[in-house]
């Protein structure tokens, strides 16, 4: 189980005080596919790096297990139990796929393993198991070997930020099929997704909407999906911003 | 190799990755003597009139051969300079390691400096590695100066992996190279630097020849108040290409001057120089904490990768 409580982040420049994630309450029971939508700028991505440890919250604390883990660090987070895939994949000069899914996987990895992980999210292992993670990826390949880390880390509770982004050719059922795979592989482990897609919000058992750093909607899939189906986010966005 | 005590052994596999007598021919260089000694049939080691070092000759049509010419220092206060010649044939294709390796647990400074002249005949393709390695806890400062001069003949082909990790306190490298038509350089340094250790790497790769290319391509980690100066330069004299990069990572207080630069003296030169400095990416050590390093153990991951 992990429960919210409280929580509330706000970013300081010289001229004032910004409120990114006003006062936050969730509870999400584990065995969940909880998808978190809502408008761009909403605070979804930094809600997601406030419960991965990547962003420290100003208020409030965060419990997995009713453990307080609030002050952990991101490592032991990570070592907690929690993954992250980030929304922009990092690059790094020198190391290889291979070396960051046994980094991810935490002990020696054989090769046929690493590439078992790669094939899942669609790559042709042998063309990437020794490719390093640099420049020469597209940001599609990057993203994809994003995912096949967190896999590798077979983690209870798995936080993708937009994990669709940027994955056009290849398809959203196989996407679909990996969350599913996961939560066959593990009963009791919690998914979290943010997302804008429908295909992907389809088939949570759990919606959050969250705009302007609150929880506006939250209920199973069948009660908030009709209600946010004619929103179009991105485009309020636009209009906002024309 | 029976000579070689317990720390010569070390410095032995830190420097050529030789834990027993390589096959092939070889020459063994121990605190300033021979400590062993190989030739065959088609690459011969003979000392220098005046004892100042060997010229090594690989005959014509050499395939699949190595040399290995290791240097260890373990007597404080040793100085030296070894002049080394490879005349290399024809049509050959071997595999050159030299590297040095000095402990100096003493108060006096032990050097070692390498002179190398490789004379790389037509159609020949070879690959040197070098390695530099310094250990013990003495005052003595570790110095290695090394100079490699690479003279290539048409078409021919070389691949320099220099590698300076661990333990140098200072060095000077400066690596010349003339290549004649079709010949190809390419180089691939990795320099790291710590303490107070100051490291000065030297290119200056001249393209004579139509058709010539090279690639030369350092990536260095600077540490602690260690200081670098990175200073490759390629002249194009005729219609070819070249390509110079310095990468580099500081940390802590290190400092950098990478200084890649072009001369073109011909109007059919094509060259290229890329530099970058910087620290560490924040997010590339939240990612690897993410997946359960420290910070620490995410440093050492990606800086050994970027040194790999």
């Amino acid at each position: 189980m992990l429960e919210i409580r409280n929580l509330a982040f706000s970013a300081e420049n010289e001229a004032d005080k910004v409120d990114i994630i006003r006062n936050i309450d969730l509870n999400i029971p584990d065995g969940r596919f909880v998808v978190i939508t809502g408008p761009n700028g909403g605070g979804k991505s930094t809600l997601a790096k406030l419960i991965a440890g990547i962003v420290k919250p100003t208020e409030g604390n965060i419990f997995l297990d009713g453990k307080d883990i609030t002050d952990l660090t991101i490592t032991e987070r990570a070592n907690a139990g929690i993954g992250f895939a980030f929304q922009q994949p990092v690059r790094f000069k020198g190391l290889t796929v291979l070396d960051l899914l046994r980094i991810a996987k935490g002990k020696n990895l054989s090769v046929s393993d690493a590439c078992q992980f790669l094939s899942e999210v669609g790559l042709c292992a042998k063309d990437y198991i020794h490719r390093e993670v640099n420049a020469s990826l597209s940001g599609g390949e990057l993203k994809r070997i994003e995912i096949a880390t967190v896999l590798a880390r077979d983690v209870r509770l798995a936080v993708f930020d937009e994990p669709e982004a940027g994955i056009d050719l290849w398809s959203f059922q196989n996407l679909i099929r990996i969350f599913e795979n996961m939560r066959k592989s593990m009963e009791n482990r919690t998914i979290i997704v943010i997302s804008h897609q429908e295909r992907i919000l389809n088939i949570a058992d759990e919606i959050i909407v969250l705009a302007d750093g609150a929880v506006t909607k939250q209920g199973p899939r069948d009660e908030v999906l009709p209600a946010i189906a004619e929103a179009h986010f991105a485009t309020d966005i636009c209009q906002k911003l024309a | 190799m029976s000579k070689l005590d317990a720390v010569q052994l070390q410095l032995l596999r830190e420097v050529a990755d030789l834990h027993e007598i390589p096959e092939g021919a070889y020459n063994l260089r121990s605190n300033g003597e021979s400590a062993g000694r190989r030739s065959t049939e088609h690459i011969e080691i003979v000392s220098k009139s005046e004892g100042s070092g060997i010229d090594i000759h690989i005959k014509a049509g050499t395939k699949n051969e190595s040399v290995h010419i290791p240097v260890v220092l373990s007597e404080s206060g040793l100085k030296e300079t070894v002049y080394n010649d490879f005349y290399i044939g024809e049509d050959c294709d071997v595999l050159i390691v030299a590297g040095c390796g000095i402990d100096n647990c003493g108060k006096q400074d032990s050097q070692h400096d390498g002179i190398h002249r490789f004379f790389v005949g037509r159609n020949s393709h070879i690959r040197y590695v070098e390695k530099h390695y310094g250990s013990g806890n003495g005052e003595g400062k570790r110095i290695l100066n090394p100079v490699t001069e690479i003279y290539m003949d048409e078409n021919s082909s070389a691949e320099l992996e220099m590698v300076q990790i661990k333990g140098v306190d200072s060095t000077k490298r400066t690596t010349t190279a003339q290549l004649k038509e079709n010949a190809k350089l390419i180089v691939r340094e990795r320099l790291m630097t710590h303490g107070v250790q100051t490291s000065e790497s030297i290119y200056r790769v001249e393209l004579n020849g139509d058709g010539s290319s090279a690639d030369v391509v350092s990536r260095s980690v600077a540490r602690d108040n260690s200081y670098q100066k990175l200073d490759a330069c390629i002249v194009g004299n005729a219609a070819c290409s070249g390509h110079t990069e310095c990468d580099s990572i500081i940390m802590d207080n290190g400092r950098i001057l990478a200084v890649p630069s072009l001369e073109a003296n011909s109007v059919d030169a094509a060259l290229v120089h890329e530099a970058a400095i910087g620290k560490i990416a924040g997010d590339q050590l939240i990612k690897l904490m993410t997946l359960g390093l420290t910070e620490a153990e995410a440093e050492e991951q990606i800086i050994g990768g970027f040194l790999k």
